[in-house]
Formats: structure tokens, sequence, C-alpha cells
């Protein structure tokens, strides 16, 4: 019996509008809400809603054998909550199939675990409780933007709590070993990996409507067949494609919807099953180790990291901007959160590449600038107002650490006003008990008790004279 | 070969552009070029080509001696020739306005009786023509356009025309109808026409109505630079410096500039802004620059030559081109080559061709600020548009251009068999 597991990635980034350099202090809002409304709808009614409607058939159709798991980002949570609500109608009722997996990631598609692994904890962190929120249920299987990998990044992954990572099969890592395999993280051997198999997701995603392809025309059936005689031991497949995919690049003409829902009754006859990570590590045991000490991802032939850190303009943007991120998550500002995430989507880096600049290839296609310096250039003019407002929040001349602590101070200032009006509270009611000869009542004066416990460790950091001074810095 | 200007002594990009071809064509091997210019001055590179004036080619006949031509105009050209080239005067010429040797002077500019100079330049082809043996003639720009006509009448040779620039580009549009009648009879006499990019060709194709199975881009490439040249030492400056170089000509979009740097110094005052260059809109510039108010950072420096531009590249922390309408614009080449990150209209030929450079449309004035200002601020983007410019403009060889144009050369002549 094989297993095949499908994983169908949705990400959007809000992509910026042009934000000029004299707009830096004056214009706080980034995005190009046309393009997103426009980019976001039309993806949604060629594609992610006939897909979803789709699965949504060969789940029902199956009765429940068909089951498949779906990887997405908040901010394309964010973007479909807006603009096509009715799509994440559509998933809640996939999600209530209980046939479909969704995956844990970054919220914002970011490069965060190559750059930052706390901010990266926190985004993963942030992106399953919305998935919580939203479907009612905690992410088990954890994938990274664009599978991005290392032996560092599956520690950090260990070390939340995931048993499971779906990751690329890079052959350079793999070498003359098979993706069909479940393997296990070096670095951290709790983690199982799972590895895609770029061939048959290719021979779907690039080839099915190619008609120089020499396997050309694909059917269901030739292809359930390549599952079934795959060698007897291996044992899982794990196909990972783009939810776009399905109806906008092989649009809905070209029978790709057809070929989907024939796959689970051609599966039945063959033994090939499909089904969810979860299952699939449950069942089986990892065969091998694998090490990763350089990234890697399933972008660009080289399946490495450098479609977004392959040039000097990538790399100075990313530095400037994680350069920040303690100092953003100290911040309270809603708005400026919000910013901190959305300008950390993979995307405005992928759009920066310089490779094959020349011929302009898929770089270029997915870009709505002109040329790589245009990126650069309107993501750095954002990127300095948001530096701007960083700073407007807390000088920059007070380092994190002095920061912090005078943060604590303030937060616990009301506390201990509190206290010591409870204090005088009790005092007062102490003397006019004592004048009615009665005792204090007890509650209070537990309450006091437990008041204290939680400010032991706040009085030790407390400087001399900290109070003017943090009123300043917050006005500041 | 038909020339107007030739390097040292040059007006624009044409004498660069005719010297750098004509080298890249010899680089090729097998080929031997005979190359006019109006007025050679004595100094100008031999070698890869021989150079005959047509100001020191009779026409008329002169009882002169050896020795006389030899102190008259040996410093220019071997009095072999002027002997040759007096054996093939085909009329009386003797109304004109001649010299002692038979020859007409020529100023080699562009004087105010340019239209008259051009058809003296065509008589004097058809001397030339009847004297050297060549296989094809090949005439830079509307001026020389009327000679090559003529040598191809005279000999019978294939003629092909390269259009460094059209009347529509110097003019915005609203061409000159002597000039435009020049261009147009000589690319329909033509047997190929060689354009320096595709808005060229298209140009040719649209608007001058010539059948576009005879027109082919041939890019520009840069001469690479002297170390003289690339090792000037920067002047150093506190501030920041944005140039513009070239003619203040309506064709070259000064006032784009002008805009933009207001628009850069509104924001930041770190920054100097430098027109180089002079033109008959210098003057509306500089009017233009006092009403924005940015007169105390945007200087004129008048018109540079040879190394005073490359000093003035050198002093450049980004070079603009805002150019309405390039033919091709070799300027921005250079410019790369210096280490200089450059930025320049889409609607500049050279445009086709590279891509570590800023595009912006010449009117976006918005773009072109904006362009300015990530440069100035951004080390990252400054360093890698110089690095990658450098190499990129090592790639852009006049040899290739050569090749393609002898391969045309073949074509044509083979068409003829």
């Amino acid at each position: 019996m094989k297993s095949v597991c499908f994983y169908f990635k949705i990400h959007q980034p809000f992509r910026l509008k042009r934000y000029r350099f004299f707009d830096i202090g004056n214009d706080h809002y980034y995005y190009d809400d046309f393009a997103n409304d426009e980019i976001v709808s039309r993806l949604a009614q060629s594609s992610y809603i006939p897909m979803a409607e789709t699965l949504l058939q060969m789940i029902n159709d199956s009765n429940r054998e068909f089951k498949c798991s779906i990887s997405i980002s908040g901010t394309a949570i964010e973007q479909l909550q807006l603009y096509v609500p009715e799509f994440i109608d559509l998933l809640k009722k996939l999600a209530d199939t209980g046939c479909v997996e969704f995956l844990s990631g970054t919220y914002s598609h970011s490069l965060a675990s190559l750059e930052d692994p706390e901010e990266f904890i926190r985004q993963v962190k942030e992106h399953d409780d919305l998935l919580k929120r939203l479907f009612g249920v905690k992410p088990k299987v954890f994938s990274n933007t664009e599978l991005i990998y290392d032996d560092d990044i599956a520690a950090v992954i260990a070390s939340m709590g995931f048993k499971t990572c779906l990751t690329e099969g890079a052959k350079h890592v793999l070498g003359w070993k098979s993706p069909n395999y479940v393997y296990q993280a070096v670095s951290a051997p709790n983690l199982k990996l799972l590895l895609t198999n770029d061939k048959l997701a290719e021979d779907i995603s690039r080839n099915f409507n190619n008609t120089a392809w020499d396997e050309y025309p694909l059917t269901a059936d030739k292809y359930v067949d390549w599952l079934a005689s795959l060698p007897e031991n291996e044992q899982v497949v794990n196909l990972y494609m783009s939810m776009e995919t399905f109806g906008s690049f092989l649009p809905a003409g070209t029978g790709i919807f057809d070929f989907m829902k024939a796959l689970p009754r051609f599966g039945k006859e063959k033994g090939v099953s499909f089904t969810t990570p979860s299952d699939v590590v449950a069942k089986l045991k990892p065969v091998d180790m694998i090490s990763v000490p350089f990234p890697i991802s399933d972008i660009d032939e080289a399946r490495d990291v450098s479609a977004w850190k392959g040039n000097e303009l990538q790399n100075e943007a990313l530095g400037k901007l994680y350069a920040v991120a303690e100092r953003v998550n100290l911040c309270q500002d809603r708005r400026l959160k919000q910013d901190w995430e959305y300008l950390q989507s993979s995307d405005h880096f992928y759009y920066m590449s310089t490779k094959n600049m020349a011929d302009g290839a898929s770089h270029a296609a997915f870009s709505p600038y002109d040329s790589p310096f245009a990126a650069f250039t309107n993501y750095m003019n954002v990127l300095a107002d948001f530096l701007v407002r960083v700073e407007e929040q807390y000088p920059e001349n007070i380092d994190n650490e002095e920061l912090n602590s005078l943060l604590l101070t303030i937060r616990n200032q009301a506390g201990e006003i509190e206290e010591l009006n409870k204090e005088v509270k009790t005092l007062r009611n102490n003397i006019l008990n004592a004048d009615d000869s009665t005792n204090a009542p007890k509650e209070e004066v537990l309450e006091i008790v437990d008041k204290k416990d939680i400010e032991a460790p706040v009085k030790v950091r407390k400087k001399p004279g900290p109070k003017p001074g943090s009123k300043r810095t917050k006005k500041a | 070969m038909f020339g107007w200007e030739f390097p040292p002594h040059i007006l624009g990009g044409l004498g660069t552009a005719s010297y750098g071809l004509t080298k890249g064509m010899h680089a090729n091997g097998n080929m031997e070029i005979t190359f006019v210019i109006p007025k050679p001055w004595g100094d100008e590179e031999r070698g890869f080509a021989r150079i005959i004036g047509a100001t020191n080619t009779p026409i008329a006949w002169r009882d002169v001696s050896w020795d006389y031509v030899n102190s008259r105009i040996g410093n220019v050209m071997d009095p072999q020739t002027y002997f040759d080239l007096r054996d093939h005067i085909y009329a009386d010429f003797n109304y004109m306005r001649l010299n002692d040797l038979g020859c007409i002077e020529f100023s080699g500019r562009y004087p105010d009786n340019l239209v008259e100079e051009i058809n003296n330049y065509s008589i004097v082809a058809g001397v030339i023509a009847r004297t050297v043996d060549f296989d094809i003639i090949h005439a830079h720009d509307w001026l020389t356009y009327p000679a090559g006509i003529h040598a191809k009448n005279v000999t019978g040779k294939p003629l092909v025309i390269h259009v460094h620039a059209s009347e529509f580009d110097r003019s915005r549009g609203k061409p000159n109808p002597t000039v435009f009648a020049i261009e147009k009879d000589g690319m329909n006499n033509a047997d190929h026409i060689c354009t320096v990019s595709d808005l060229t060709r298209r140009t040719v194709i649209e608007k001058y109505g010539i059948d576009p199975a005879k027109v082919t881009t041939v890019h520009n490439a840069v001469i690479p630079l002297d170390d003289e040249l690339l090792n000037l030492q920067r002047k150093d400056t506190k501030d920041k410096v944005i140039t513009f170089l070239g003619r203040i000509t309506m064709q070259k979009g000064p006032e784009y500039f002008v805009e933009a740097a207001a628009k850069v110094l509104n924001k930041n005052k770190n920054v100097r802004f430098v027109m180089a260059g002079g033109g008959d809109m210098e003057q509306a510039m500089i009017r233009l620059a006092a009403k924005r108010g940015i007169a105390d950072r945007f200087h004129f420096t008048g018109f540079l030559r040879g190394k005073e531009v490359y000093q003035m590249f050198r002093d450049s922390d980004v070079y603009v081109m805002p150019s309405v309408s390039e033919p091709f614009g070799i300027s921005p080449l250079e410019a790369m080559e210096m280490g200089v990150p450059s930025i320049i209209s889409k609607q500049s030929g050279c445009a086709e061709i590279l891509d570590n450079v800023i595009k912006t449309d010449y009117w976006d004035v918005d773009a072109m600020a904006d362009a300015m200002h990530s440069i100035i601020t951004n080390k990252a983007l400054y360093d890698t548009l110089r690095d990658r410019g450098i190499e990129e403009i090592h790639g852009i060889t006049w040899e290739k251009a050569g090749k393609k144009v002898i391969d045309i050369y073949n074509k044509v002549i083979e068409s003829r068999k």
C-alpha cells in the first residue's frame, strides 16, 4: 500500500504600493490594495475556489478516504478574509471533514527561520493560533516558507514541539537516496522528515498541458500506475504544489480538475491511498538520518536560498529589517506590529533577485516591478518609513535591554500604585475597624500577599528615580 | 566609409561610434577600410583605417609639386594619395571656391551652411569613389548619405547606411523637411540600413516607411577607456554628486533632471546636482533651477572636453540621462565603465541592452527622483550597480558589433550576385 500526500500551498503577500522617498515620514500606509484585491480575487475565482470544491467533492465521493493537506500563510488568510470570505468558509468545510490537515508555517511566509530564530518562533505561534481560531485544529506538521530547511532550523522546529517536518527532496542533499521514505533530522532525531518528490509533482504542475512532453497526455490512470509501480519499499510520495497550479497555471480547460477527481478511484483499484502527513508518520518509521548543513528550499534550479539571499541588495534589506526585530516586539503599537508582519514576506526579497535578469525568467514573471532595482528602491523607502516609526516609539540611543527593564518598570508601576492604594485602604480600614474593635477582612489581606509575590522580581530591577524618566520615554 | 566626425575632434556621439565600429570591424580581420571625413587634423588614430580628408581631395586640376603638397597637407595625408585622387577628377569644378590645391575647404563641424557643405562633401565623394578600390559603401548619418548615394551611382557598389540618429529624435517629432528629405532619400537608395537600436529601427520603418527586411539593429558598444582616465582621482567632496552630462537640448530632457533634482533637494540637502554640457536650453535651465529655489545646489559647468568629461564622471555618484528620445546614448556606458551608477530613460536605445542601470520613463520625475535618492542613500544598491555595471560593460564590445556589420556586408554582396 503506497501512501501519497498532496500538499497544496496557498500564499499571498501584501504587495507594496509605489512608495516614493518623499512619502517617507508622511505616508504610513504601504500596501497596494487594488492590486492585492485584483490578484487574490482573480486567483480565488479561477483556482482556489474550484480546487477547494473539487477536493470537497473528492472527499465526499470517496467516503472520506481521500485525504490531503493544505499549507496556507497568515497573510493569505487575511487577504482572503478581506476579499473572498467565501473561500475561508470553504476551507472551514474542508477542515470539518477531518480529511484535510492544515500545516504549520510562518505567518507571513517570511525568512525569519534564516534570520532570527526568536522571531521565527513567534511567527509560527502566531500562525498556528490563527489556524486554531479559524479551523479549530492545532497544526502538528511543520512546513516552512518554501520548505526552507537546514540542521539549525530543524533544531528550532523540534524545540517548538513539532514531531514532523516537510522539506524539499533536494538532489544535492539526498544524492542516491530516494525521497519516498521517512527520514529523521540529524540535529533533532525526534523530528521526522518528509521529503517532496519533485519529479512526480512536476509531471502534474509543469507537464500536464505540455504537448511536447513524451508522456502527454497525462491521465489519472497512468499517473496512479506510476505511483503504484514504485519500488516495494518506497512507501510514501509527497507531492508539494502551489494551489494556483490548479485552475491558474493549468486552466480548468486542460481538464486538470477532472484528472484530480479521477485519482481516488484509480488509487483504490491499484492500492494507492491518498493520505495526510500525520497518518504517514504514525505508520512509518524513519529509515535514515539526513544532514543539511546549508539551507535548502524548493525555489529555483539550485534549490537553495539564493532566490532571497543571493545578492547584496537582498542581504542589505534583510539585515536592515531584522535589525529591529527585538525592538518591534517590545512595542505595543498594533499597526506597527502588523506592518512588521507584512514587510517580512519573502516575496519582497524575491522581487529583488538579479538572477536570470537578462532572460527575465520566473522571478520577473511574478514581480510587480520593472526590475530588481525598482523592487529594492521601493522596499527600502517603505522600510525607511517603518524604521522611523519604530524609532519614534522608543529612541534609538537606549539599548534593548535597558528599554526592556524600563518598560517592565512602567508596566509594574500601575500594579505598584494599586498595591499601595490597597495598603492605604486596608490601613484605613484597620483604623476604622480598630475603632469598631473588629478584625480586618481576611480576603483583602490575602490579596495583598498575592500581589507581593508577583511583584517581587520587579522591585529588584527598579532603578533610582525611574518614574519621571520612564514616563518621558513613553511619550517620546 | 563616409563619416562626419572622428576622434579626437568630436562634437557628439557620432564620431565615437563611427570610430569604435571601424576599429571593431578591423579587429575581425581581413578588411581594408578607407574612412572619409570632412577635415582631418592629423592627430587621428591610424593603423586600422586609411583616413582621407574631403578638404584635401582635389576636385579641380592644380599643377603642384610633390614637395609643395607634402608641405601643405603632408601631416594629414600621404601626398601620393593626393596625386591619385587628382587623376580621377571627373568634371570641371573651377567655378567653385577652391584653394591652391584645387580643394574645397571644409569646416568639419556643423556650420550654418551645413546643407551646402553636405553637397560639397558629395562632390568630393565622387572623386574618391573613382580612385579607391572597394566592395561596399558605408555612410554614417544623414550628412553623408548624399555622398554615399553618389558613390553608389558612380561605382554601382552596394550602399549600407548607418542611422545613428534620425531627425525625429533630434526634433522631438517635428522634423525639418530638408533633413527629412535627405534621410528618406538615403534610406530609399540604401541596400541595407543599420540602426543603433530597435527604437531607431522602428522609427525608420514607421516614420520613413522603409521595408523592415532591410533594416537591422546593430547596437553600439564602448571602447575600453585608457587607464589614465580610469585612474583619475576623485576630488574630495562632502556631498553626493548627481550629474547630467550631454548637450542641453530638447532631445536630452534636461528639464526633467532639474525637476527631479528639486524633489530630491526638498528632502535631502546633502546632494549637489551638476548639469554639464552646453546647448540651446542652458539658459532656460539656469532660470528653471533658480525658479525652483535650488540654484545653491545646482551647478552648471558649460561644455566639457576630453579629460574633463571623465573627471566629471569620476566626481559623480550618479549619472542621469533623461533623454526624451535617444537613438542610442553612449555616455551611460562610459559612466558605468567609470563605475558610476546610471539612471536612464526607457526611451533611450541603450536601455535595450543594459541591465544594471535604473530605467525610468523620462517624464516620470517622481520615479527618477526616487531612483536618485535610493542610490545615494543605499550603499548596497550603489555598490551593486557599480560592480555589476563595470562587469556588464566589459562584455559589450565593438568587435561584436563589427562582426554584425560584416555579416550584413556579406549578405548584401551575396544578394547582388
